[in-house]
């Protein structure tokens, strides 16, 4: 311990001591700072002063340091200098605690390094104040940021699904009085042709989301998870779904062919199936 | 003429030469637990056994007053882990493939059981688990200084369901799609993230909606606006990989804590 410690004393630079020190660097100061008259001026200087606080005894006690102690730090890591005193009050440390002690001594060489400079290199609290908050604003900002681009991944750019907006061929293709279950599969519509013209309704039950199926014979929309029915209007009547289908925006593309655009929807149930586009007249 | 002590037998013999060997001795370090110095550095040694109490009261563990649900639902967990890491060697978490596989599954791969014990292992842990909150509501055991295991164990009864739902999918056959549609379809009600939740429409930068189908919880969750192949794949990683992760995790700490606060059950 000893032979480690004084060769790294002088060489160590002091931002390398406090980055190395990683998450100890505000337990050091604290225990420098508030223990070392207690300890010092307590009953027992030479007492083996386990690895955690060796700033506590700059003097080089730590020299004398046993596995045994080193084991009873590591075991009551928060509180150093209590373990200290388990170390000595009560000798019969089991022989279990003292295997896992090279383990829990690990981390100690970079603690004595953090605190021995700031003492010997003149380091002063405030410099290591700043560092250590520049320290943890990047870590914080690392971070987040982090956490930012791992949540965007999540996010594909492009979609491999059926396009929202679609043409569904020229007007004069279709029959009037009936409904049109072509494009149910590849883009989740029906297009119903009714004297007055067309509209696009969106082949989601309003339910919980299945899709139902159009039954000609029986002149409704059915949706089989739920049992949910619909009028050729898209107006529910029957089974559980709360309102009626919702219809897609429905206009005449430049070419003459009707354009279905399922991102803007039309609710019967806010009155928009009044509005323009929802409805695409002939 | 003295007689000669007769030699030790055969299996006593190599018994001690086995027993002295160095490599015995580094994994079997403090002897047989006889004592109750042994015992506490048996437990105390053991990453595994750590996790439990060195010792318990006799009347913690009666059958009647346990029900074994916890050890149950834990033992389940490992039959789920392993039954289902036999299953990864041959299903393909892809639209063209998963059916399929699942069939296969059945019919072509030796042991076809294999499926159905991770399908009905799964339906009874949840089952279990259920009980075990019951058990530990009915004896008292959320109380202080019980009550952070308990919130723990809210957390794994979530994480169980989860793993039931995510693994519903994976079949993908009529009724898995369309169950995990419906289910899925509750995250659009997500306040603020979902597109149809409350708060939603607040998030808004001029004109341009932030939170709409493309871009909703149950968008990030599906990878897709509606139950296909971005779904299927990231409900298996989670399957897999995400969920009995973080499962885990927590089954530690559980255990840990049982140990921690006074013991499996009873008074404290």
């Amino acid at each position: 311990m000893a032979d480690e410690k004084d060769p790294s004393k002088p060489s160590e630079p002091a931002p390398g001591a406090e980055a190395a020190a990683g998450a100890p660097p505000t337990r050091p100061p604290d225990t420098a700072a508030a223990h070392p008259a207690g300890t010092a001026a307590g009953s027992t200087p030479p007492m083996p002063t386990p690895p955690m606080t060796p700033a506590t005894a700059p003097g080089g006690v730590q020299a004398a340091t046993a596995p045994r102690s080193n084991a009873a730090s590591g075991v009551t890591d928060p509180a150093p200098p209590r373990a200290a005193g388990v170390a000595t009050a009560e000798p019969k440390v089991p022989p279990a605690a003292a295997k896992p002690a090279p383990a829990p001594a690990a981390p100690a060489p970079a603690a004595p390094v953090a605190a021995k400079t700031a003492e010997a290199d003149g380091v002063s609290r405030r410099g290591f104040l700043k560092w250590t908050t520049v320290g943890w604003v990047a870590f914080s900002a690392a971070c987040t940021s982090g956490l930012v681009a791992s949540t965007r991944f999540l996010f594909p750019n492009v979609l491999f699904e059926p396009p929202q907006s679609f043409k569904v061929g020229f007007p004069s293709e279709y029959t009037v009085g009936e409904v049109d279950t072509r494009w149910k599969d590849a883009y989740g519509v029906w297009i119903v042709r009714n004297s007055d013209g067309f509209y696009a309704l969106i082949a989601v039950c309003t339910h919980l989301g299945c899709s139902p199926n159009w039954l000609a014979a029986e002149n409704k929309f059915k949706c089989p998870c739920h049992g949910s029915g619909f009028y050729k209007t898209g107006v529910n009547f029957e089974g559980p779904a709360p309102r009626p289908l919702e219809r897609a925006r429905i206009v005449l593309s430049d070419d003459g062919q009707i354009l279905v655009d399922k991102s803007v929807k039309f609710q019967a149930e806010k009155g928009e199936w009044t509005k323009e586009e929802s409805f695409l007249k002939v | 003429m003295a007689t000669a002590k007769p030699p030790e037998p055969f299996l006593t013999r190599t018994w001690d030469y086995i027993t002295d060997t160095q490599l015995w001795k580094s994994i079997f370090r403090h002897g047989v637990p006889s004592t109750n110095r042994n015992r506490v550095l048996v437990v105390m040694t053991n990453v595994f056994l750590h996790l439990h109490p060195v010792k318990i009261r006799k009347s913690g563990i009666r059958l009647k007053f346990t029900w074994c649900m916890g050890g149950l639902t834990f033992f389940l967990f490992l039959v789920e882990t392993f039954t289902g890491l036999l299953l990864m060697f041959y299903y393909r978490p892809t639209v063209a493939y998963a059916y399929m596989d699942i069939i296969d599954l059945a019919e072509q791969v030796p042991l076809g059981i294999m499926r159905e014990l991770h399908r009905w292992g799964a339906h009874a842990m949840v089952i279990s688990v259920w009980l075990h909150m019951f058990r530990v509501f009915m004896t008292g055991s959320y109380k202080p200084p019980r009550e952070f295991n308990w919130n723990v164990g809210v957390i794994l009864l979530v994480l169980t369901l989860l793993l039931s739902f995510t693994g519903y999918l994976l079949p993908w056959d009529q009724l898995a799609i369309w169950a995990i549609t419906v289910g899925s379809n509750m995250a659009r009600a997500t306040p603020l993230l979902g597109y149809e939740g409350p708060g939603s429409q607040l998030l808004v930068l001029g004109d341009v909606k932030m939170v709409h189908a493309g871009s909703d919880a149950r968008f990030a969750l599906l990878g897709g606006r509606f139950v296909g192949e971005g779904a299927l794949l990231r409900f298996y990683v989670l399957h897999c990989v995400g969920i009995p992760l973080v499962a885990g995790i927590l089954m530690a700490v559980h255990f840990w804590r049982v140990r921690k606060d006074g013991g499996i059950s009873g008074p404290l």
